[in-house]
């Protein structure tokens, strides 16, 4: 049982998320796991939510290595001979999250393998003096 | 699903040469180009005053070119003004939501007659700008800082398609080359090369150049060659549909009021959309969509026909894995079974089910907020018999359908038509 009060709001999630924590809703009434955080149970449809604290443990579901990028990632210093990946990680705890993978051959993708055991590292950028913190996995 | 409370006809559709036209063209310009091209293909002709309604279907001309509010411009520039011209957005699925409306208004009894416009131009952006835009379409809280494109969720999908279901690069490529056979068949499409003719074109420009000419062995070998680069692993440059301007007319009636324009209407039986999580993290499955299989389940029950019983079908290829994934969304393939069809050319023009023999987004081009305007256009002329160049099919099609995504599946509009 959490005994967290804030509410379950997207902005609360990404201040965990700076913290290093990665966070997730947990409903009480049918105990469906929602990373990032809900505040409704879609499925219930109530608002009978608890804080959860994911391991940070995962396995690889689906990725794909970017050599054309977005401009946040440009900005990070990606590009055509320097690719990164975006994937999609299943959590231990059985939800899902978009996130970085890194620590990986992302010029040759064809050796990053779905399935694969990772673990979550929380990425740093530095952007106009101040420091982001992004949700990203590696190999475990 | 209960039957279309009117019956619902197709009595007109075209569009504009799909390309990339600004600042020569620009919205206005390129609906009035598909407007007087759809207004060519009735029979007995149409008229404004015939009109009751223009149902405008567009992505993003907030974005892409500083201009909102476009239901009323669009009308104004055709005669429509002042009856209702109202806009929607679905991302790429826009003017496949224009249709479905158009028809429910249709059979709901409101209107009689409507006009559906999709339309699109953007260009006006330069590619990095224009893929900024495209990733509004999909979850920017969460899939942006995790640096999604629209190809690199494609390409998501697509990785977890081969280690399912041992889907290769080779069955993406087959798909492409499948796609720009058509489209160079197509004198509407943005592309209108076939794999081979655009290696014979390079070819022939490097020999020009006094540069080293290369030595493809065939089609995959140029596939898999530096001139098509990864964009979003696995997928390559040919594995993604084009940034196009374009526009797209449709003219719907009332069953009774069909026979005034021709006496040879396409009846639209079926109508569908459903829903999905925008982000894929969110989805029950990352090797299908949702929302397509719910559209189709709608569409079907509506009419009353099968998967089987479709002859041909245009299919939202916005990459080459979405087009192997409708297949079977459809219920055409089993999950799993599409890419053997692909390899024995079912899917081809004289295949047993010819998919996209428009070109597809792929070839003929994609200007998403009129793609799904654009694909009943090419439903209407094979239905008809009178598809360009040699680019009809050689069955007489009875029953077809159309499948119009948005985003990375977020929304799916599937629409039938019968003779």
């Amino acid at each position: 049982m959490s005994d967290i009060e804030k509410d379950f709001t997207i902005q609360n999630y990404l201040e965990f998320l700076e913290n290093k924590k990665l966070m997730g809703s947990k409903c009480k009434d049918c105990g469906t796991l929602y990373t990032p955080v809900r505040k409704l149970c879609p499925k219930c449809n109530t608002a009978n939510m608890e804080w959860m604290e994911m391991s940070g443990e995962g396995e690889l579901a689906a990725f794909t290595s970017i050599t054309v990028g977005t401009p946040y990632f440009i900005q990070k210093g990606y590009d055509r001979k320097n690719p990164y990946c975006f994937s999609i990680i299943k959590l231990k705890e059985g939800s899902m999250v978009s996130a970085q993978l890194v620590g990986v051959d992302e010029k040759n993708p064809e050796t990053i393998k779905i399935g694969m055991p990772v673990k979550v590292k929380f990425l740093e950028t530095e952007i106009k003096g101040e420091t982001k913190t992004d949700l990203g996995f590696e190999p475990a | 699903m209960a039957k279309l409370a009117r019956k619902v006809a197709l009595v007109g559709a075209g569009m504009s040469k799909f390309g990339n036209h600004f600042p020569v063209k620009r919205n206005p310009d390129l609906w009035i180009d598909a407007w007087l091209n759809a207004s060519e293909s009735v029979d007995n002709g149409i008229d404004p005053k015939d009109i009751d309604a223009c149902y405008v279907g567009n992505y993003s001309s907030d974005l892409f070119n500083h201009q909102g509010h476009l239901g009323p411009q669009m009308a104004n520039l055709v005669g429509l003004t002042p009856k209702p011209a109202p806009r929607f957005e679905g991302a790429c699925a826009s003017s496949g939501i224009a249709l479905r409306q158009a028809i429910i208004a249709i059979a709901s009894g409101i209107h009689d007659v409507i006009a559906v416009c999709g339309v699109e131009c953007m260009t006006e952006l330069p590619t990095a700008g224009v893929t900024d835009v495209l990733a509004t379409a999909s979850d920017s809280l969460f899939e942006f800082p995790a640096g999604a494109t629209f190809p690199g969720l494609y390409g998501t999908l697509a990785s977890a398609h081969f280690k399912k279901y041992g889907t290769t690069a080779e069955d993406l490529m087959r798909v492409g080359i499948k796609n720009h056979e058509n489209g160079a068949e197509n004198p509407y499409a943005q592309m209108q090369q076939s794999i081979k003719d655009m290696m014979a074109s390079k070819k022939k420009r490097y020999e020009q150049q006094g540069r080293d000419v290369p030595d493809w062995s065939d089609e995959f070998d140029f596939l898999k060659s530096s001139s098509n680069p990864i964009i979003a692993y696995p997928l390559r440059l040919f594995d993604c549909s084009l940034i196009t301007d374009g526009s797209a007319c449709l003219f719907l009636t009332s069953g009774d009021k069909a026979k005034q324009f021709t006496d040879t209407p396409i009846w639209i039986t079926g109508t569908g959309q459903g829903s999905a999580a925008l982000s894929l993290h969110d989805r029950d499955s990352l090797t299908s969509f949702i929302a397509a299989r719910e559209a189709s389940r709608q569409a079907y029950e509506m009419s009353g026909i099968k998967p089987k019983d479709i002859q041909i079908a245009e299919v939202h290829d916005c990459f080459t894995i979405a087009e192997i994934v409708a297949m079977e969304d459809l219920g055409f393939y089993e999950k799993g079974k599409a890419i053997e069809a692909i390899r024995n050319g079912e899917s081809k023009r004289d295949g047993s089910l010819p998919i996209n023999t428009s070109g597809g987004l792929k070839s003929k081009g994609h200007p998403v907020g009129a793609s799904g305007a654009a694909m009943p256009v090419e439903i209407f002329k094979q239905m008809r018999g009178v598809a360009e160049r040699n680019r009809q099919v050689k069955v007489d099609v009875e029953r077809a359908l159309t499948h119009n995504l948005g985003g990375s599946g977020g929304t799916c509009v599937v629409t039938i038509y019968e003779k």
